[in-house]
């Protein structure tokens, strides 16, 4: 069974239709990048599977399970579960400036353990020290455990993707979703960011990645998906995709 | 001669601080009230609190003094006189039973409304100003509305509005002089009791001295509290 399946799904925003009937899904563990050129609706499509948006039409299911579908109402409390099960990593990064590092990370996985322990200060205290405890693993695997008392303003842009990066992996999404990582970043940065999430592949994340990172998206997808204006106009493997683009405007795309 | 006139404005002194520290007490909260209601997605609600901020801004404290103090009398006048006149019915009953406010509660209340309105303004643009993206990561993060305000935007927007806030905080230091109109015995008041009495002058200017220490103690308190939140740019 499918891991995440998203059929048929719309958005307009006011008269725009920015996305027109999207389909697709993704085993576990699969890494699929998603590419297109600018207003396509990459961005959209992603915010809507994090319902940052809510989608007009169409169906998200994950592990079989509708967890959207639209007009069916759901309740606020509801849609922050829905939330949990997917991880999102910004373009901007959007780290919480007044927290260190270590804060960043581990200020979700706090909020969440206070409110399922409530009074029970034992068990609550042995939460926060197992999330402390993942925190710095985590850290270690983005390579910044020196830098787990500073502040955002105190890193590169490389290295704060690095931890919004952990930061999102601290609630153990069961899809990690990245929009454009590396396009707010000078040149030289790119590289540290896309070996992390090279680093995540072999775990058991999957992943969708909107990317313009043409060499880094073949190398490390298991499958790309080319939209053009609100549809996914061409989907298959890296190779397929970009060794033998079937349609005229993914050629084009390429050749720029 | 010297010590009696401090010891007088002092006194005048002391009214004027009570006049400050209640104003903020009552208009930090309701100006935070106020700055929801103009950002409110409720339109009416938004339009009616975006006309009192309008009016409140647009006009003089000291004509909005004069008319929390006088007018709640003039309309009660107003209305006894009607009823004299043979009205009936139970608004213009209620209205009769106007009268004027304690000079104080007046400035108090006349304060806290303009102050409020104000403040609510410095709250919006603080509020508005702090980037989607952090609503926005921390709802990915699965934090709840409440928890995103108090847990990440709050502290973003107190250092956002630091600044401006002191410098209303001081306009309001000296704008507490103007209480005297309707006779509330604040600092000024006490010095003009010497013009009066014993034809001297200098008491007022020594006001000044009064007011400087005042100030220069909060901008050195603001001074610290904006170097205490130093350690993180947003
Ligand atoms: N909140 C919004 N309100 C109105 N229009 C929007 C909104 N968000 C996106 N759009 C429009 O939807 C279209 C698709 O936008 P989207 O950001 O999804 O594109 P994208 O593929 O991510 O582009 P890029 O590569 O530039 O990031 C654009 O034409 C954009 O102007
Ligand atoms: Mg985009």
């Amino acid at each position: 069974m499918a891991e995440l399946e998203i059929k048929n799904l719309h958005k307009k925003f006011g008269k725009t239709k920015v996305l027109k009937g999207i389909d697709f899904s993704l085993e576990k563990g699969e890494v699929v990048s998603i590419i297109g050129s600018s207003g396509s609706g990459k961005t959209t499509l992603l915010r809507c599977i994090n319902f940052l948006e809510i989608a007009d039409e169409g169906e998200i299911k994950v592990d079989g399970n509708t967890i959207f579908k639209s007009g069916e109402n759901i309740t606020s409390k509801k849609m922050q579960e829905m939330q949990l099960l997917f991880g999102m990593v910004f373009q901007n990064f959007n780290l919480f400036p007044q927290y260190t590092v270590l804060e960043n990370i581990m200020l979700a996985p706090k909020l969440h353990a206070k409110q399922k322990y409530k009074n029970d200060f034992k068990m609550k205290k042995e939460a926060v020290e197992n999330i402390r405890q993942q925190a710095l693993t985590l850290l270690e695997r983005v390579g910044l455990t020196d830098k787990k008392d500073n502040y955002p303003c105190q890193l590169s842009g490389g290295q704060q993707q690095r931890v919004a990066i952990a930061r999102a992996l601290a609630l153990n999404p069961k899809i990690l979703c990245f929009d454009e990582p590396t396009s707010a970043l000078d040149p030289e940065l790119t590289g540290e960011v896309l070996n992390v999430i090279r680093g995540l592949k072999n775990s058991d994340t999957t992943m969708i990645v909107v990317t313009h990172e043409m060499e880094f998206a073949k190398e490390v997808s298991d499958k790309i998906i080319f939209m053009a204006d609100g549809i996914i106009a061409e989907e298959g493997t890296p190779s397929q995709l970009m060794d033998n683009p079937k349609t005229e405007r993914l050629i084009n795309f390429l050749q720029k | 001669m010297f010590l009696e006139v401090t010891k007088q404005l002092c006194i005048g002194f002391g009214m004027t601080l009570k006049l400050f520290s209640l104003t903020l007490l009552f208009s930090l909260p309701l100006g935070l009230i106020i700055s929801f209601g103009s950002m409110s997605k409720f339109k009416p609600l938004k339009w009616f609190t975006k006309v009192f901020v309008w009016i409140i801004r647009g006009t003089p404290l000291m004509l909005q003094l004069i008319v929390i103090y006088f007018g709640p009398g003039l309309i009660g006048a107003w209305a006894q006189g009607q009823i004299a006149n043979g009205s009936t019915g139970a608004f213009i009953n209620f209205m009769a039973t106007f009268k004027v406010f304690d000079r104080f509660a007046a400035v108090l209340i006349a304060f806290v409304i303009n102050y409020a309105c104000y403040f609510s303004e410095i709250y919006r643009g603080g509020i508005e100003s702090i980037p989607v993206g952090q609503y926005e990561a921390g709802q990915v993060l699965g934090m709840t509305k409440s928890q995103i305000f108090f847990k990440v935007v709050l502290l973003q927007v107190i250092k956002r509005i630091v600044p401006p806030m002191s410098n209303e905080i001081i306009t309001l230091v000296k704008d507490t002089s103007l209480a005297r109109i309707i006779a509330v015995y604040e600092i000024i008041w006490s010095a003009q009791v010497f013009i009066k009495q014993a034809g001297l002058l200098w008491p007022l200017f020594y006001t000044g001295a009064f007011y400087l220490a005042f100030s220069g103690l909060l901008t050195i308190l603001f001074g610290y509290i904006e170097k205490k939140m130093d350690y993180f740019r947003s």
